[in-house]
C-alpha cells in the first residue's frame, strides 16, 4: 500500500511537470510558478535560509504528502554532515502544512512531515536524542498568499537549532 | 469565573396544555412567526435603584431586548417593531387587549414585570396567544441583579421551548480562540462569550498559541491545546478557579481533545513517530488507554451521547474520511464515501447526526450525515471553513471561516459563524477580535 501510494505520487509529479510543461509552451505567464514549483512542491529559494553554507533549513512536501523528494534527500544529508561535523549542536525539526486542510489534521499531518525528515537524519547516523520534532500544522505559514505556490512554501519541514 | 448563579424560578399559573401557536423547526422557516415582546414593565423606585446598581436607564427595556434580539436571530421569530404597539407595558402585563394585538398582526405576545425587592431583580414574564386570546405560560425569576442578562436569556428559551417544543440555547456560552496580528504570527488567546457576544472575556495571555477549547458538560471545565514552553500538549482549564493542569503524561504532542458525555474522560490524539492514535484519560483515576493502534493519523475523536460510540477521521484509506467505532477501539466503520475529504465529525447532541467539514474541488463544506453515513446533506460552501460544534439542542452549528488573501497576502480575517441544521439562517456572531474554533456550552439553567 505504501508502494502503491508512492507510484500514485510519482505518477501525479509526473503528470503535474506534463501539464506545467504544456502550459509553458503557450503562456510565457506561467514561467515563473515553473521555476518555483515542481508538481506542487515548492522548489525555489525565496523563503530558505542556511544553517551554514551550502545547508539549506528546509524541505518541502506536496499536499497531503510526507514524502521526501529528491532534493528533500539531498537537503537533509548535508544537514546530517553538517550535524555530525557538529556534535554540540541539536535541532528542532518543525513541520508544517498549508491552510487548506483542518486544524487538528494539520497539526498530525506537521508531525508526519518533520518526522520523515527525522527518519531520514537518523538512517545518515544522527541519534535521535539530537531531534526533537515539534508540529505547528497550519499555526505558523511563511506565506500568507491564498495561492498555489504560497501554500507550497508552506508544506515545509524546517531545521533550527535548538542550543 | 462562571459563578454557578441561584435563580428561583417558580410557575405563577399553571400551563395551558393546549398549544395552540406552533413553530415547526424541523424546515426552512421562511415566515417567522410574528410576535410582539412588549419592554417588561418597572415602577419608579425599581427603576432608579437598578439604574444605581447597573447603569442601566431602564432594566425593564434592557431585559426585553435581549428576548427579542435572540428571538430574532433564532429565524424562527419575527419580532415586531416597538413603535406599533398600542397598549403601555404595565396595562399589557394586567390584561392584553388582544384586539391591539392583533392588528399589528402578532400572533403571541410576551409582557411582564420587573420589580427591585431585598436587593434583588424579581422578574415576572407572560407568553400570551393573541389569536385564541389565552394566556400561554407564566413565570417569575429571583437572582442578584448582575444576572439580569441570563434572565433575558432564559426568558427566550422558555418561550422557545413553549412555541417549539424543544429546548432552546440561548442561555449558553461559547469558548473560542480570539485572533490577533499578522496571518503569519497570530497571537491566540482563550476568550469565552455568551452566546449572543455579550460579557466577552480573555482566558489566557496571549504568550503561547492556544487551539481548540471544549467545554466539559458542565460547562465548568474547559480542555484544549497549548503550545506552552513550545511543548504542545492537551491542557484542563477550571473556568471558575483559573487553575490549569497538563492532561497525562505523554513524550509528544497531544491534541484534538473533547470530553467524554458523562464529563470523566478527555478523548484525544497522541502524535508519535509519523502516526497519531487516539487515545482517552479518566479524570478521576488518571488511567491512559489507547483506542486506536494504526500506522496512518487518527484524529478529531467525538463521542455519541450515550457514550458507547466514537467517530473520528483517519487518512488509512489513503485519504482524510469520517470513521465511527465502538467506544473500546473495536468495530471501525468506514461512513463517508461521497467525493473529496472528510474531517472533524462531530456528534449531535441528539444523537441522530454527524456534522462535519468537507473539501472538494477547492472548497470548504459544513455538512451533516447520519451516523452510518447517509443522507449527507451540505449546509454552507465556503473558500475555508471548519470545526463546527452543536448547539445544546442540536438544531444549529457554529462554526469559523477564513477568507482568502488579495495577491498581496492581506486582507486575511477569521469569524465565527452560525447556520440552522435547516441549512437556512446564516449569521455572522460579532466578536471583539478574530475568531476560530467556536465550542457551544449545554444550557446553563435547565
Amino acid at each position: 500500500m505504501r508502494l502503491n501510494k508512492i507510484l500514485k505520487n510519482t505518477l501525479l509529479v509526473l503528470a503535474a511537470c506534463l501539464v506545467l510543461s504544456a502550459c509553458a509552451t503557450k503562456k510565457e505567464v506561467a514561467t515563473d510558478i515553473q521555476g518555483q514549483m515542481q508538481g506542487d512542491v515548492y522548489t525555489g529559494t525565496d523563503t530558505v535560509k542556511y544553517l551554514a553554507d551550502g545547508v539549506p533549513d528546509r524541505v518541502f512536501f506536496a499536499t497531503n504528502e510526507s514524502i521526501l523528494t529528491t532534493a528533500s534527500r539531498e537537503t537533509l544529508r548535508a544537514q546530517a554532515a553538517w550535524l555530525r561535523k557538529n556534535p554540540n549542536i541539536n535541532v528542532v525539526l518543525e513541520g508544517h502544512a498549508d491552510e487548506r486542510g483542518t486544524r487538528e489534521y494539520n497539526l498530525a499531518l506537521g508531525e508526519r512531515r518533520a518526522n520523515a525528515a527525522k527518519d531520514y537524519l537518523m538512517t545518515y547516523g544522527i541519534s535521535s536524542e539530537r531531534i526533537t520534532v515539534l508540529s505547528y500544522g497550519k499555526e505558523r505559514p511563511v506565506d500568507s498568499g491564498s495561492n498555489p505556490l504560497a501554500w507550497s512554501k508552506n508544506r515545509r519541514s524546517v531545521t533550527v537549532k535548538a542550543n | 469565573m462562571i459563578k454557578k448563579i441561584l435563580i428561583l424560578l417558580f410557575i405563577l399559573i399553571p400551563i395551558n396544555a393546549n398549544a395552540l401557536i406552533e413553530v415547526d423547526i424541523t424546515r426552512g422557516n421562511l415566515n417567522p412567526l410574528p410576535l410582539a415582546v412588549s419592554p417588561l414593565s418597572i415602577d419608579e423606585v425599581s427603576r432608579k435603584s437598578f439604574k444605581k446598581i447597573l447603569e442601566k436607564e431602564n432594566i425593564g427595556s434592557e431585559i426585553s431586548n435581549i428576548v427579542e434580539n435572540n428571538l430574532r436571530t433564532s429565524g424562527l421569530f419575527n419580532p415586531l417593531d416597538k413603535k406599533a404597539f398600542l397598549q403601555a407595558p404595565d396595562i399589557a402585563n394586567l390584561k392584553p387587549r388582544f384586539e391591539d394585538w392583533n392588528l399589528i398582526k402578532a400572533q403571541a405576545l410576551i409582557t411582564g414585570k420587573v420589580n427591585y425587592i431585598d436587593d434583588k431583580l424579581r422578574v415576572e414574564f407572560r407568553l400570551w396567544d393573541v389569536l385564541a386570546a389565552k394566556e400561554m405560560m407564566a413565570l417569575a425569576f429571583t437572582t442578584v441583579p448582575n444576572n439580569w442578562r441570563r434572565v433575558g436569556h432564559i426568558i427566550s428559551d422558555k418561550v422557545y421551548e413553549r412555541l417549539t417544543g424543544e429546548k432552546g440555547y440561548f442561555d449558553t456560552r461559547i469558548i473560542y480562540v480570539s485572533e490577533e496580528g499578522p496571518k503569519v504570527q497570530r497571537i491566540k488567546k482563550l476568550a469565552i462569550m455568551d452566546q449572543d457576544g455579550a460579557n466577552n472575556k480573555f482566558l489566557t495571555l496571549g504568550n503561547e498559541l492556544v487551539l481548540t477549547p471544549r467545554f466539559n458538560p458542565a460547562s465548568q471545565m474547559v480542555t484544549y491545546l497549548s503550545y506552552f514552553k513550545n511543548m504542545p500538549r492537551v491542557y484542563l482549564l477550571d473556568i471558575e478557579t483559573g487553575t490549569q493542569e497538563v492532561v497525562g503524561d505523554f513524550p509528544g504532542m497531544t491534541f484534538a481533545p473533547r470530553f467524554s458525555p458523562d464529563g470523566k474522560k478527555i478523548i484525544m490524539s497522541f502524535a508519535n513517530d509519523g502516526k497519531s492514535d487516539i487515545y482517552t484519560m479518566d479524570l478521576e483515576n488518571r488511567i491512559v488507554e489507547k483506542i486506536t493502534n494504526h500506522p496512518s493519523i487518527d484524529t478529531s475523536p467525538s463521542y455519541s451521547p450515550d457514550g458507547k460510540y466514537i467517530t473520528f477521521n483517519s487518512d488509512r484509506s489513503g485519504y482524510q474520511q469520517i470513521y465511527v467505532m465502538k467506544n473500546d477501539g473495536s468495530d471501525v466503520k468506514r461512513i463517508s464515501f461521497g467525493n473529496g475529504l472528510y474531517g472533524t465529525p462531530v456528534w449531535s447532541p441528539r444523537g441522530d447526526l454527524i456534522a462535519f467539514t468537507k473539501l472538494h474541488k477547492g472548497k470548504f463544506y459544513i455538512g451533516v450525515m447520519r451516523t452510518d453515513g447517509s443522507g449527507e446533506r451540505l449546509l454552507t460552501e465556503n473558500y475555508y471553513q471548519e470545526a463546527p460544534s452543536w448547539s445544546p439542542n442540536g438544531r444549529v452549528l457554529i462554526f469559523y471561516r477564513e477568507t482568502k488573501t488579495d495577491d498581496k497576502g492581506e486582507g486575511f480575517s477569521a469569524k465565527l459563524w452560525s447556520i440552522d441544521l435547516t441549512g437556512y439562517n446564516e449569521r455572522q456572531i460579532k466578536t471583539p477580535t478574530d475568531a476560530s474554533d467556536p465550542s457551544w456550552s449545554s444550557l446553563l439553567s435547565n
